[in-house]
């Protein structure tokens, strides 16, 4: 018997992906040797700021560097003995000790040892994150930081006071960018990259709306490797112009019913980083066509949604979209703050309904049968509130899975159990493995 | 002399039951120590801290993942075992992440008329927090009035802020005292009179602490100090732990760094014409919790100053398990500490903590300090 219901073709743009994140490595680590600069901070930092500072100002994200260093077994194990020999806990974020680690033994997986910033630009909702740097800047002798706290609440209760404590940090961040780093900020520049990194947000919610559409046109270990562009450097117009290029293909795989899972009959969502070392999870769950066709986390650590008029969930409106001309710098921080307020992952912060509603509308409008939560101890930020989660899906009658593990210390993550609780959770949902 | 300090941290429920029927106003339930207290007693509100139990639970696993630590679980659980069923409003301003589930899962699964999550700024060390503060405090305020019925005036707030302010200066001026070669209070002591000021009327607080201040200076403890000791790190009201090390190991604890003693209590407000921007300085200009330290490492010079101002000899770092604050801190502290030359025990707290092998731990402390005392 076949088991291929849907045609499948490998997706065009997977290898320009891959080309733009390994560039993205060494641009930052070589940014010296053509006298331009280095700078570290989140994922969540707003990287359109130091873009400012000329085109020649690279960035090393914290996050996907761990996650990079958590898929390479050997040096991952090694990063991760090295925090705990110099003394940090073992349940902290498991990214962070990864990253110290590559600081301590001082390799870098591109090559060479730990580029060390020239300054740090971080952002913080997270206890770690601020944190984080201050170890770094420990561990390295004294760097230069500037941190801005986006805690303000959820977007929902948005007043202009919240929007302007995060503006007036950050008008002071680029009086302190200039004095560190002896340059003259330009408010063009900035303005440019603003709209980048709303093109680029916009652009990847639009993507994750087309697996709306059955057969899903993307699976999401796939989409790991697409969504990361946004988490390295989403003010840049190289990963908009990327996301513009990508859409386009999405949308004629719909168009034309090209599936990513061939075999497609079940469709799920995860949640959380996944445990990076086992990413073969997902291709497991093929085996019984079952297809997770993303998550909060891959749709919206990134993406930035807003409800349509239909009452849908779709890309969010930008400023130029609407016709808008942002000319000066006030107005452009204004913009981007309240742009990334409304980040769909920074809104459980403040209360786990707030997500599992946000999870709801995903699995109704992207057709889920089922929901798969890793319960990640390697993230305190993104596992919190995730125990109310699984009550709220469930109260709404969404069939859950649960498993335990850690996106970036896989000596807590038990792959057998993991799999044999797969095996249990597709029984429940009547699934049986086609291949 | 320190009964009734003891009997209200032993008896909270009762206290806080009672203080409604005399005085038929509202109780409500904090999570943590940056909630504007000023501003509820301005409204007659009572605040009463929700603390753990310190018992073996096993009613919060389908609401925190294991990860987070046991205190905030162990508060959790005082709320879906009923506990505090008296509240009327819960309230949380911004901390860590760990704590802030407590209440969110309180806030779904034991609904009060009342719930508020204050965001409180974590870049205290930016005065753009003060503005931004200020203005959430209003909007408290103004949440605050509106589910009492009641306008909060000018006056109302220097009310608040005098009862607040009266016991944060009388409970300095007790610590003080333990400064002295013979302090005239135990840790324990001073334990019971910080968290008790937690959850009762700081009026009556007030008025017991003035009596006891004026018989602490000629009171002798029948007890030799022995070590002079500081206890610092995450949450701790763990007086079975305390009272071990001073009644069973001889040693004293002379001051603390937690959010259950000196940070919680420190810092008073300064006038200023503009009540709400008063409280909100003084919030943001407080002993910070580690969350909010950054990007310098402000706590440092305090608890090296501590240290200086009252002769510590050793240092306990204790540190609820899984309490990534704590944890991200700790390392920077334990460096300081080693390069004066400060000897420090760190230990690992749970809901209980394992008396006997704690015991023998800080005896094994103990003996190091008394040998380098030696040579
Ligand atoms: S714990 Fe999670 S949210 Fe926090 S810094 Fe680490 S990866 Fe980010
Ligand atoms: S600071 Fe530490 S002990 Fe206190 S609630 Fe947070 S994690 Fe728990």
């Amino acid at each position: 018997m076949s088991t291929q219901i849907y045609p499948t073709e490998p997706l065009q743009l997977w290898g320009k992906a891959k080309e733009l994140r390994e560039k993205y490595y060494l641009n930052y680590r070589d940014a010296h040797k053509n006298g331009g600069l280095r700078w570290a901070g989140g994922a969540w930092s707003f990287d359109a700021v130091p873009a400012g500072l000329g085109r020649d100002v690279y960035s090393l994200t914290s996050e996907p560097y761990g996650a990079t260093l958590a898929h390479n077994k050997e040096l991952s194990l090694e990063c991760l003995e090295a925090s705990e020999n110099a003394g940090y806990a073992r349940d902290l974020c498991s990214y962070m000790r990864l990253y110290w680690g590559s600081i301590l033994i001082d390799k870098y997986p591109y090559g060479g040892g730990y580029p060390k910033p020239d300054f740090i630009w971080q952002d913080h909702i997270c206890c770690s994150h601020a944190k984080w740097y201050q170890v770094v800047s420990d561990l390295e002798g004294g760097i230069p930081m500037w941190d801005v706290d986006v805690a303000a609440g959820p977007y929902k209760d948005v007043t202009p006071a919240k929007v302007k404590y995060i503006v007036d940090q950050l008008q002071d961040g680029v009086e302190w960018l200039e004095k560190t780093t002896g340059r003259k900020f330009d408010d063009e520049l900035f303005i440019e990259a603003v709209k980048n990194e709303m093109r680029s947000t916009s652009l990847w919610a639009a993507v994750c709306a087309e697996n709306k559409a059955v057969p899903a046109p993307l699976e999401e270990k796939t989409m790991y490797s697409l969504y990361v562009l946004a988490t390295l450097s989403k003010a840049s117009r190289e990963v908009a112009d990327f996301y513009a290029e990508l859409l386009a293909e999405v949308k004629d795989r719909v168009a034309r019913g090209i599936a990513a899972v061939g075999n497609e009959q079940v469709r799920l969502m995860s949640d959380t980083q996944p445990p990076w070392a086992f990413l073969k999870i997902f291709r497991y769950l093929e085996r019984y066509g079952a297809v997770s066709v993303g998550s909060l986390y891959t749709f919206g650590l990134e993406g930035i949604w807003e409800v349509k008029e239909d009452g849908s969930w779709g890309p969010r409106t930008t400023p130029m979209e609407k016709g808008l001309e942002i000319k000066t710098r006030q107005q452009a921080l204004e913009l981007m703050v309240d742009w990334n307020l409304s980040k769909p992952e920074w809104q459980h912060f403040y209360h786990p309904q707030l997500k599992t509603d946000m999870m709801l509308r995903i699995a109704k409008e992207w057709k889920l049968n089922g929901i798969m939560l890793h319960y990640n101890r390697g993230c305190e930020g993104l596992s919190l509130g995730i125990a109310e989660n699984r009550l709220g899906l469930l109260k709404a009658g969404f069939p859950v899975m649960t498993f335990e593990g850690n996106m970036g210390d896989e000596r807590e993550f038990d792959e057998n159990m993991t799999m044999a609780r797969v095996d249990a959770f597709m029984e429940s949902l009547g699934v049986k493995k086609i291949r | 002399m320190f009964t009734q300090f003891e009997q209200w941290y032993a008896k909270r429920h009762d206290y806080a039951r009672d203080w409604k029927e005399r005085s038929g106003g509202k109780v409500i339930g904090y999570f943590c120590t940056y909630v504007p207290e000023e501003i509820l007693y301005a409204a007659n509100v009572l605040p009463v801290r929700i603390l753990g139990g310190h018992e073996p639970q096993d009613v919060t696993e389908p609401h925190i993942f294991g990860m987070y630590c046991p205190f905030s679980r162990d508060v959790l659980a005082q709320g879906l075992k009923d506990r505090f069923s008296y509240l009327d409003g819960i309230t949380i301003a911004q901390s860590c992440l760990h704590i802030r589930q407590a209440y969110t899962s309180w806030d779904l699964h034991r609904p009060t008329e009342f719930s508020y999550y204050l965001p409180m700024p974590h870049n205290v060390q930016s005065d753009h927090s003060r503005t931004f503060l200020r203005a959430e405090l209003e909007q408290f305020k103004g949440a605050v009035e509106e589910w009492t019925g009641q306008a909060i005036t000018d006056a109302d707030l220097d009310r608040g802020i005098d009862i607040v302010n009266t016991n944060r200066r009388l409970l300095k001026q007790i610590f003080e005292l333990r400064r002295q070669e013979n302090p005239p209070l135990t840790g324990q002591e001073a334990m019971y009179l910080v968290l008790s000021s937690q959850m009762t009327d700081k009026r009556e607080h007030n008025q017991a602490l003035r009596e006891l201040l004026e018989q602490l200076p000629q009171r002798e403890l029948k007890r030799s100090t022995g070590e002079r000791l500081m206890i610092l790190g995450s949450e701790n009201d763990d007086i079975p732990f305390t009272e071990m090390v001073e009644q069973v190991c001889g040693a004293t604890f002379v001051i603390d760094d937690h959010c259950t003693g000196t940070r919680y209590f420190w810092n008073e407000s300064v006038p200023n014409e503009d009540r709400l921007l008063e409280i909100a300085n003084r919030y943001v200009d407080r002993v910070p919790c580690p969350t909010k330290d950054w990007p310098q490492r402000k706590r440092l010079e305090h608890i090296e100053q501590l240290i200086e101002d009252y002769g510590v000899q050793g240092v306990i770092v204790i540190q609820q398990k899984f309490c990534d604050p704590h944890e991200l801190d700790i390392p920077a502290i334990q460096k300081v500490l080693k390069g004066k030359g400060i000897p420090t025990l760190f230990l690992e707290f749970d809901v209980t903590a394992p008396l006997g092998p704690f015991r023998i731990r800080v005896e094994a402390f103990l003996e190091m300090m008394r040998q380098e005392d030696l040579f």
